[in-house]
């Protein structure tokens, strides 16, 4: 069981550029999975690699349990990294790249053998012990890493991408084996990804990052419900932003006034926010205010449709059944529930 | 990383794909024994004529081959008298510390040019140059006046330290090759599963760069092995090499110095022979002397 804490933790590459990961602060929980979640070029890698004792930090801390382990060699720092490209050493066998980090421990060949073969059933490449990596395919590649890594049953376990390669069936079957082994083992786990779908699904908690900056650290349904930022709404698929003022649980904006209990600002100058799955069309219960319907598109699960409403346009994701109920140009009554509203301070290039 | 699975589209790719790699393969093994042919002619053939030399004793225009034979070159090679033997044992333990010397220091050389972008780079990667470029007369004229103050000069170890001139660029090179084609995520990799500094130099490094080390190995060997006017100047007829002793006998006695130009000519052949299989086009070490 391994806490890790990173504080302030800056890494520059050059004095020209800004920080590839400038002053993050976090504290992943032992024995839970946590993503890192972020654009590319976002410092992702380069955060796994200063947790792994591959690169020294320019500045900051990072804790094990409380202690700090800045001046612990990789080898010694009970942190596994598994590389976005794989890296499976070419000149070995697959039964030798498993076994590698056994061998480093001086475990005897007899136990390494047996514990490689479990190994490959784990990750379901039974028999390719003899196999050369390049004889592998990337998503086979990418198993072997992981089991590569398993096997030395770290405290730490960094995943830099570690399904990126898969097809989606594989990808899910993987995720479910990720996801049980690390409760089984109780494996403090990072994974780094930037498919947010994947993030949400897989972790406990998800550090979202752009620009080497943590922008908002929670449990995935916070990132849909109340996302701190314009920006984070939209990394996770909002769409639908009002500009108006908030004040008394209510926010006045140009096209009307709406009750929005939910607020990450006290009052002032705000913005509405409303996923475009908690905009309803038709019934008008309260809280609506009538839009026109300018296109929509029909996907076969939902149906997306696109509202004017005076000056602005809205996103709507609705049952698709809807399709036949509206046609574009049709006056319809556009409903955000209350419940669902969430009010956002401004972009800040907007202040 | 490749992806061995068949796209959809089907049957068609999927038949032409085989037939195309069994071409390539055999255009493969017909090159390969081009070049080794290739090799085998450049390298052997000059041998020929000079052995028929060491073996000739009545050999006058316009006969092609000798009209009368003796042994006696060989016998005189051999005869302890002259020493030929303890001259090449000598020649070779000289060539050997050069080309350790050279893999000690030119590997780290390498991997520094090959990997790392630092301020004076393009000047240090002129520096190891320039002793290939300028004539090595005019390097090694300074450096006689060095080391005969340093007590270097008519000595073995000034010898070997001087064979490193042109020895070490040359492995430098080749490894910068190497290295520029390499991934040191490999050693992170490793280092993260639990090696330590030296384990992973053991594991992962140096089976990455061996083909690379015996290339410049082998330039470095051969160079020292075959050095005359380096080993003329700073050994000062004290340290014998087999060059020197073949000069010698070049204008008084052909025949001996068709026999010693065997001795000379085979450990050179022996050697890229058996490491012939490190000099294919697909070597990345091949590809750094492109860098001359
Ligand atoms: N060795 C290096 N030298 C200089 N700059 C680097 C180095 N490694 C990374 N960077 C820079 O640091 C930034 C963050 O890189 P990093 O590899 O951490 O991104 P990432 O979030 O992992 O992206 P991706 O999703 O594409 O893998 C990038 O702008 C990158 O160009
Ligand atoms: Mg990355």
């Amino acid at each position: 069981m391994t806490q890790v804490t990173l504080s302030a933790l800056t890494k520059q590459f050059d004095e020209k550029s800004p920080p590839a990961v400038d002053r993050l602060d976090l504290e992943i929980e032992s024995g839970k999975l946590t993503a890192l979640l972020g654009p590319s070029g976002c410092g992702k890698t380069t955060t796994m690699k200063m947790i792994a004792g591959l690169l020294r930090p320019t500045s900051g801390d990072i804790g094990f349990n409380g202690e700090s382990i800045l001046s612990i060699p990789p080898e010694d720092r009970g942190a596994v990294m598994v590389f976005q490209n794989y890296l499976l050493f070419p000149y070995m066998t697959i039964a030798e790249n498993i076994g590698f980090g056994l061998k480093m421990r001086k475990v005897d060949r007899k136990e390494i053998r047996t514990r490689v073969t479990d190994m490959l059933d784990l990750v379901q490449l039974p028999g390719f012990e003899d196999r050369k990596p390049r004889q592998l395919s990337g998503g086979q590649q990418q198993r072997i890493a992981l089991a590569r890594a398993l096997i030395v049953q770290p405290n730490v376990l960094l995943l830099d991408e570690p399904l990126s390669n898969l097809d989606a069936h594989l990808r899910d079957e993987m995720r479910e084996l990720i996801r049980r082994i690390q409760t089984e083992m109780e494996i403090t786990t990072v994974f780094v990804t930037h498919d947010q779908e994947e993030a949400v699904v897989l972790a406990d908690r998800i550090a979202l990052l752009f620009d080497g900056q943590l922008q908002q650290f929670d449990v995935p349904d916070a990132f849909f419900e109340s996302p701190e930022s314009i920006e984070i709404a939209k990394f996770f698929g909002g769409t639908n932003f009002i500009p108006g003022h908030y004040e008394g649980g209510e926010i006045t904006t140009a096209i009307g006034r709406f009750r929005a209990p939910r607020s990450a600002v006290e009052g002032g100058d705000a913005v509405l926010s409303i996923r475009p799955e908690a905009v309803t069309l038709g019934a008008a219960e309260g809280n609506s205010v009538m839009g026109r319907i300018r296109s929509h598109v029909y996907v076969g699960r939902y149906a997306r449709f696109r509202i004017t409403l005076g000056e602005i346009e809205v996103e709507a994701i609705t049952d698709p059944a809807q399709v036949k109920l509206f046609n574009d140009g049709d006056e319809v009554p556009v409903t955000f529930d209350p419940a669902k509203i969430w009010v956002i301070r401004p972009a800040s290039s907007e202040q | 990383m490749t992806d061995t699975r068949i796209e959809p589209t089907g049957a068609a790719a999927g038949a032409v794909a085989p037939e195309a790699s069994e071409r390539r393969f055999s255009w493969r093994i017909t090159g390969r024994w081009v070049g080794i042919t290739g090799l085998l002619a450049f390298l052997v053939a000059p041998i020929v004529p000079l052995f028929i030399w060491s073996i000739s004793f009545r050999w006058f225009y316009p006969a092609i081959l000798p009209t009368e034979y003796s042994a006696r070159a060989w016998t005189e090679v051999i005869t302890p008298h002259n020493d030929v033997l303890g001259v090449a044992w000598n020649t070779a333990l000289i060539a050997l510390v050069v080309t350790v010397l050279s893999i000690l220091l030119g590997v780290p050389a390498g991997r520094a040019l090959g990997l790392y972008e630092f301020r004076g780079k393009r000047l240090v990667e002129w520096m190891i140059l320039a002793p290939i470029i300028v004539p090595g007369l005019a390097v090694v004229l300074g450096i006689h006046v060095l080391f005969i103050r340093a007590g270097l000069s008519n000595s073995i170890p000034g010898v070997i330290l001087v064979h490193l001139v042109p020895t070490l660029p040359y492995m430098t090179l080749v490894m910068s090759g190497v290295f520029a084609n390499y991934d040191t995520d490999f050693e992170l990799q490793a280092r993260s599963l639990g090696a330590s500094r030296w384990a992973t130099q053991l594991h992962i490094t140096l089976p990455a760069i061996f083909p690379g080390v015996v290339v410049g190995a082998l330039f470095a060997f051969i160079i020292s092995w075959s050095q005359y006017v380096l080993t003329l100047l700073i050994g000062g007829g004290q340290v014998q090499t087999l060059p020197l002793l073949l000069f010698g006998f070049v204008r008084s006695d052909p025949a001996i110095a068709g026999a010693l130009s065997v001795v000379f000519i085979l450990p050179a052949v022996i050697v890229l022979l058996l490491s012939s299989r490190y000099l294919s086009g697909d070597n990345a070490a091949v590809g750094g002397i492109g860098n001359i």
